[in-house]
């Protein structure tokens, strides 16, 4: 699976990347090299093999439905945020 | 280096102005992002006052830069979160300070914990601890160093494919890589959720045993995290261990090979037997982790958007902008090449023919290692194919440097407790260190198989 420039510039769209003409350009070429390498994985039958995403098997693990204090107030979490207006985070012109 | 009993006699605040003054000392090896000086001070004194003392009372050690930690930003080694003062401590350090340790620094990193060198943080490299024009591996190498310069007894690392492993090996101490789930990553910058691991360095296995069984443990901020079975009876009864034969053959470093059969002597001479062992699926290990990770760090890393944190781009004219150029200015390549890769391996059309492909591989992955632990105790290898290599050496091609984690994949991939556990020098001086690779739960064996070994002369 060989990738080309304009699909590097496709991928960096879809990861949410404003990159440059040589940034694009050199991290597709990297991309290239490294698709090659992980299709070796095409040697293998894989055929009526259940995936594996979770190796430890645990699953729903569930809590009662209670409100804990995470121990972080909003003053904190709001102070994180490059802008803030009133009370909430700032962010440009949506519309 | 130095050992926690070190730290037995002197009070809090002297350790911690000693570990503070050898910080210092070592400055140009560059193992620290920032001492969080006036908060492990004003902690010293606090515990120097009295109350109960803990199994770590008094005692200084550094975290990984993306362990959320007070006294100081928690940068991840990128420009990303270069400001990012965490309102909280990850469960780790929690847990850690609840005995009476002290943090006095936070440890470099490649950004994000991308990749194995530490020359990907956005702030400069750190330097091997023997060998200044060496690298100090990684991700975990300003933790690694740390230790290795004795300016702490211990240090907190993530391991996701072999971070904590690959350094320690680099700088000739014991890294810790338990199974997957046994300490919480609860305030730890997440990167491939199926398989990141927090662990540690120490320079004895006793001391990197103290420090896992007092993190590791059920949290309900995690709830990924195993019962707690790191007191539980497990013991080698096999009294056997398996030579990776596909980690000792001719591509690996001889100086390497032959240090760690001068390990596995060692383990023979305590009672095991030794035989070779194929692992066929570890050569496609590298293949799945290069398809899974970037798909779970495309998406982990998504959160970094410059709205609620972290960098936000001041060229951006619209929302969109915000978003797009506050990851490309924030990101370093390597985060950048890892994003894109996941996009290609979960976009339409080509899932099923990676990601998909990919995890079922690993479920082949996971029956080997079933097999072998049925027969043997441990699994032994090396931790890298060489000694630390020079830096820079590596940094135009990054298969060339993904290549140095390939024999500590298959257990992230596998979720498997992995130490590494120092096997000697090379005629050069460079540390080379010995993976034992133990099955589910097995890690405080693991420890204690790596402590008798250290009793043998």
């Amino acid at each position: 699976m060989k990738q080309s420039a304009s699909d590097s510039q496709y991928l960096a769209g879809l990861s949410g990347l404003a990159l440059s003409d040589a940034e694009t350009q050199a991290l597709g070429t990297d991309i290239d090299n490294i698709i090659t390498y992980i299709t070796m994985l095409d040697e293998l039958d894989v055929a009526g093999v259940e995936p594996t995403y979770q190796v430890t098997d645990l699953e729903n693990v569930w809590r009662k439905d209670e409100v804990i204090d995470g121990g972080v107030t909003r003053e904190q979490l709001l102070s994180l945020a490059p802008e803030t207006l009133e009370n909430q985070v700032k962010v440009p012109q949506v519309l | 280096m130095k050992s926690i009993r070190d730290y037995s006699s002197g009070s809090a605040l002297e350790n911690v102005n000693k570990a503070i003054a050898e910080a210092k000392a070592d400055v140009d090896f560059h193992s620290l992002l920032c001492l969080t000086e006036e908060r492990a001070i004003a902690r010293a004194k606090k515990l120097d006052d009295g109350g109960k003392k803990g199994r770590l009372h008094g005692v200084p050690f550094v975290v990984k830069d993306n362990f959320l930690a007070f006294g100081g930003p928690t940068t991840a080694a990128s420009k990303m979160l270069e400001n990012f003062n965490a309102p909280l401590q990850a469960t780790a350090v929690e847990r850690l300070e609840a005995e009476g340790a002290i943090c006095i620094g936070k440890a470099n990193l490649d950004a994000f914990a991308h990749g194995g060198s530490t020359e990907n943080s956005a702030f400069g490299p750190t330097k091997n601890a023997i060998d200044k024009s060496r690298v100090a591996g990684g991700s975990s190498g300003g933790s690694a160093v740390s230790v290795a310069l004795g300016i702490v007894p211990f240090a907190l690392g993530s391991d996701t494919g072999g971070s904590i492993r690959q350094p320690a090996s680099f700088n000739g101490v014991v890294g810790v890589k338990p199974t997957y789930g046994t300490v919480s990553r609860y305030g730890v910058v997440a990167m491939a959720s199926s398989t990141d691991t927090i662990g540690c360095f120490a320079s004895n296995a006793a001391d990197a045993n103290l420090v896992m069984e007092i993190m590791s443990g059920q949290d309900r901020k995690d709830m990924t995290t195993l019962p707690d079975f790191w007191r539980d009876d497990y013991a080698f009864t096999k009294k056997k261990v398996g030579v990776i034969k596909p980690f000792m053959s001719d591509s690996v470093d001889i100086e390497v090979v032959s240090r760690v059969r001068e390990y596995i002597e060692k383990l023979q001479g305590l009672g095991y037997e030794a035989e070779e062992v194929d692992l066929p699926m570890a050569k496609y290990s590298l293949g799945m982790y290069y398809i899974v990770t970037p798909a779970e760090i495309m998406s982990n890393l998504a959160r970094y958007d410059g709205i609620r944190y972290g960098h936000r781009s001041k060229e951006a004219k619209n929302l969109g902008e915000v978003y797009t150029k506050s990851r490309a200015e924030g990101f370093e390549a390597e985060n950048k090449r890892r994003i894109m890769i996941g996009s290609f391996v979960l976009s339409s059309g080509f899932f099923d023919a990676y990601y998909l492909k990919a995890q079922k591989a690993r479920t082949l992955l996971v029956n080997e290692f079933r097999e072998l632990f049925k027969q043997y105790d441990v699994l032994v290898g090396p931790v890298a194919p060489t000694p630390a290599f020079k830096l820079g050496e590596n940094t135009t091609d990054p298969i060339k440097m993904y290549l140095a984690d390939v024999m500590t994949v298959p257990a992230s991939m596998a979720g498997l407790p992995a130490i590494s556990v120092p096997a000697g020098v090379t005629q050069q001086g460079l540390p080379v260190g010995a993976q034992l690779i133990g099955d589910y739960t097995s890690d405080r064996a693991l420890l204690e198989l790596a402590e008798q070994v250290e009793g043998v002369i």
